[in-house]
């Protein structure tokens, strides 16, 4: 997934070999992760797919089933791996991995700890955020769930970047090999307040910290605590609003079923013809609208700098 | 060079300000943000006081310094907080209770303040610290008691600001430098919110080792995110239409190395497509070549009238217009971002296709951009375009549905709420952004 090796890099040339981890794209919403075996078939409502027909073809690929049916074969990234990965725990989405990465002020070459790792849809992004020279440490109370984050991260191939340990961080606290050694500390766990003060010694002076709880009871506890060793504490939530695009006739009041793919390729809009296309009431028009379900809360997310002392 | 920097390639994860490094400077808690550059001979204007930034030399990115009164003027003196550990016990003890004071017994008569400003000015003369006028302000107030306890804090707060400033030194990030644009100079970023910054670089999967073709028309807000996450590898072609590359002066408020800055290249559209034909046209080199040349005259006749480094002006704002940061940058010796990409490089980007794309070109028509452009990118390659209004967007997602050019299209709106955080007081803050824009996502598809 990230360019360890410059002859996977993502080119004109490189193509699907044997052993290549690829996102298998039905539709925006259906996906799937899968692991090129020269021998092996996929099959899904479409038909079955021979792997052995996607050896050689470039990534982003259209290929094609026995019955005619298609899907894309796409070179995973951290977003699309969110996508697929198989939810043991509940996950982090997007539009907080973004912001959490941002203000943690995560650049490569940085030792992030974590706890607790889940189902690694975070790390996979904080791996490619420290890459190439940095490193994330994440621990995780649960020996099973452990194990197979670890097994996703060999597979999506980021696991000399990632270490997953085995602890229950609200009990004990981080480990003290990680004493003044992190530039930032996220925390998801459901007592964040019992594993701040560990998380304050295990940070670089300025350093960040990051606690996602749900409930804003969670908040209020873990800020009160916080508020011995650190400064700018700030609490977020953010939330991503998703939008449909239609081609509509202008003088017609109902959408035609078909949608915008349905319709002949609309004349390209030039800068100058915005007004043209105004004045001509049978003209085709491109309109967005707010999708009509959305995610209406995932955490929030509070930050707070270790204050300096020295 | 004989500057005490560190080694560049700790320059980005420095935790000590050094001479010539670029900093921010949070005043009062982030009512006023200017970005500086550390020298002996920098300033910054605090109400009608002029300190020196001197003291802030050697100290460490989070240091709280205040301003005290000097034999020679005020000064800079950093303040080590205390682990507030039995200041907030007490604090909460006292908030357990219930509050029983409200603003019945609060009259508007401008008359609870006992002291004048002539008495003010006495104690300055007899060189009362800031705290001491706070504290005085405070035992002369007639109506400090009768406050809640909440409202004596809120007057503490803006007694101190005024009489006893405090300045927090912070490390230049994208995100501090997105937050402080947007704040004050929203217009010159395109109005793009930090989380939508965020989501830009996510979306478009910035990485480590990639090539990343950009088009920056907020200033080098975009160019100075991307190449904070590459840290000095891949590269980050910075691209536009027509001679004139778009400014980047922004890049410069980052503290990167060479190391980084030489992996922000920048190269025409026209360069790039003539490229595909093997002939890179001799023209469009020479006018390269003068435009780094005007730049280095700028620098010089810069060098001989600007004295000192001081962004902030009367306004009160001091973020770096163009000129400041001009000034700037001839005391920092900021090494240079955007030199021209070499042939050679551009034919390898030609050969191998950009690994990712990210637009924000408020002023510019998105589909014709994302026409040309998309081609240039490897298969399989996401990209990520931003724009303050809806439409454009709409339009040229549309388009690229109907030519079959990407595929997991989305146009994304992010959403922001800050809270106030306090026992029994939380809820979200009373202002927020309405809108920090539109992203439109998606993965270029093999159509060969």
């Amino acid at each position: 997934m990230l360019i360890t090796d410059p002859t996977k890099k993502l080119s004109f040339n490189r193509c699907i070999s044997d052993g290549d981890l690829v996102i298998v794209y039905e539709r925006h919403d259906i996906m799937k992760a899968v692991k090129v075996c020269e021998n092996s078939v996929l099959q899904n409502r479409f038909g079955v797919f021979k792997h052995s027909d996607w050896i050689g073809k470039p990534f982003g690929s259209k290929v094609f089933s026995d019955k005619g049916g298609f899907v894309y074969l796409l070179a995973p990234t951290p977003e699309l791996w969110t996508l697929v990965l198989s939810h043991r725990t509940q996950i982090l989405y997007i539009a907080d991995i973004s912001f959490v990465i941002m203000y943690l002020e995560i650049v490569p070459g940085c030792l992030v700890l974590e706890s607790g790792t889940g189902s690694g849809s975070l790390t996979t992004s904080l791996a490619r955020a420290v890459a190439p020279t940095g490193h994330v440490y994440t621990f995780d109370f649960h020996e099973q769930r452990a194990a197979s984050a670890r097994e996703d991260f060999e597979r999506t191939g980021i696991s000399s970047l990632v270490t997953v340990g085995v602890r229950d961080i609200q009990g004990e606290g981080f480990p003290d090999d990680f004493v003044g050694m992190a530039d930032s500390v996220f925390l998801d766990l459901p007592q964040p307040w019992l594993a701040i003060p560990s998380a304050g010694r295990m940070l670089k002076q300025d350093g960040i910290l990051c606690s996602f709880s749900p409930c804003i009871e969670q908040v209020q506890r873990s800020c009160e605590t916080l508020r011995s060793n650190f400064t700018d504490i700030r609490t977020f939530e953010v939330l991503l609003r998703t939008y449909e695009v239609r081609e509509w006739k202008t003088d017609c009041s109902k959408v035609d079923e078909g949608g915008s793919v349905g319709f002949p390729p609309c004349k390209r809009r030039q800068p100058s013809n915005e007004r043209s296309v105004q004045d001509n009431p049978s003209s085709l028009q491109v309109m967005a609208r707010p999708s009509a379900e959305s995610r209406g809360h995932t955490g929030y997310l509070t930050f707070a700098r270790l204050k300096c002392l020295s | 060079m004989s500057q005490n920097k560190p080694q560049s390639d700790a320059i980005q994860n420095a935790k000590v300000t050094w001479e010539g490094c670029s900093v921010l400077l949070d005043i009062n808690d982030g009512d006023r943000l200017v970005f500086s550059r550390l020298s002996a001979g920098s300033t910054l204007k605090i109400g009608n006081k002029n300190c020196s930034l001197q003291p802030l030399i050697g100290c460490p990115f989070g240091s709280l310094f205040q301003v005290e009164n000097g034999k020679k003027g005020p000064y800079l003196s950093r303040i080590i907080p205390s682990t507030e550990d039995n200041n907030v016990q007490d604090k909460e003890d006292f908030q357990i209770k219930e509050e029983s004071r409200d603003n019945r017994a609060i009259i508007d008569n401008n008359q609870a303040q006992n002291l004048t400003g002539e008495d003010i000015d006495e104690m300055r003369r007899q060189g009362a610290t800031g705290n001491e006028i706070v504290e005085a302000l405070i035992a002369n107030s007639t109506t400090f008691e009768k406050k809640t306890q909440f409202s004596q804090e809120k007057y503490r707060r803006r007694k101190q600001k005024k009489y006893a400033p405090k300045v927090l030194l912070r490390r230049p990030f994208a995100r501090s430098i997105s937050e402080a644009y947007f704040k004050k100079y929203p217009v010159r970023i395109g109005f793009l919110r930090v989380d939508t910054l965020s989501l830009l670089l996510s979306m478009a999967n910035i990485a480590p080792n990639s090539d990343v073709l950009v088009v920056d028309m907020i200033g080098g807000l975009l160019t100075g995110a991307v190449a904070e996450r590459l840290g000095g590898t891949g590269f980050i072609c910075n691209t536009y239409l027509g001679d004139t590359p778009y400014p980047m002066d922004i890049v410069r408020i980052f503290n990167f190395s060479n190391e980084i800055c030489q992996r922000i290249l920048r190269c025409s559209l026209n360069d790039l497509h003539s490229a595909q034909n093997g002939t890179c046209d001799q023209k469009q080199q020479l006018e390269g070549g003068c435009m780094l040349e005007s730049q280095s005259n700028e620098q010089i006749s810069l060098s001989a009238t600007a004295e000192e480094v001081q962004l902030s002006s009367e306004d009160g704002l001091g973020l770096a217009s163009d000129n400041d940061l001009s000034a700037v940058s001839k005391t920092c010796k900021a090494p240079k971002a955007g030199d021209k990409a070499s042939k050679e490089t551009i034919q390898l980007w030609k050969e191998n296709g950009f690994s990712s794309l990210i637009i924000a070109a408020p002023e510019v028509d998105v589909w014709s951009f994302v026409k040309d452009l998309l081609p240039l990118l490897s298969y399989s390659a996401p990209f990520a375009i931003y724009h303050q209004y809806l439409q454009p967007l709409a339009t040229c997602m549309h388009n690229l549905q109907v030519e079959k050019m990407a595929i997991g299209l989305q146009i994304s709106e992010p959403w922001l709420r800050e809270y106030q955080v306090l026992p029994s007081r939380t809820h979200p803050c009373m202002q927020m952004s309405a809108t920090g824009g539109y992203i439109l996502s998606g993965t270029r598809i093999y159509t060969g």
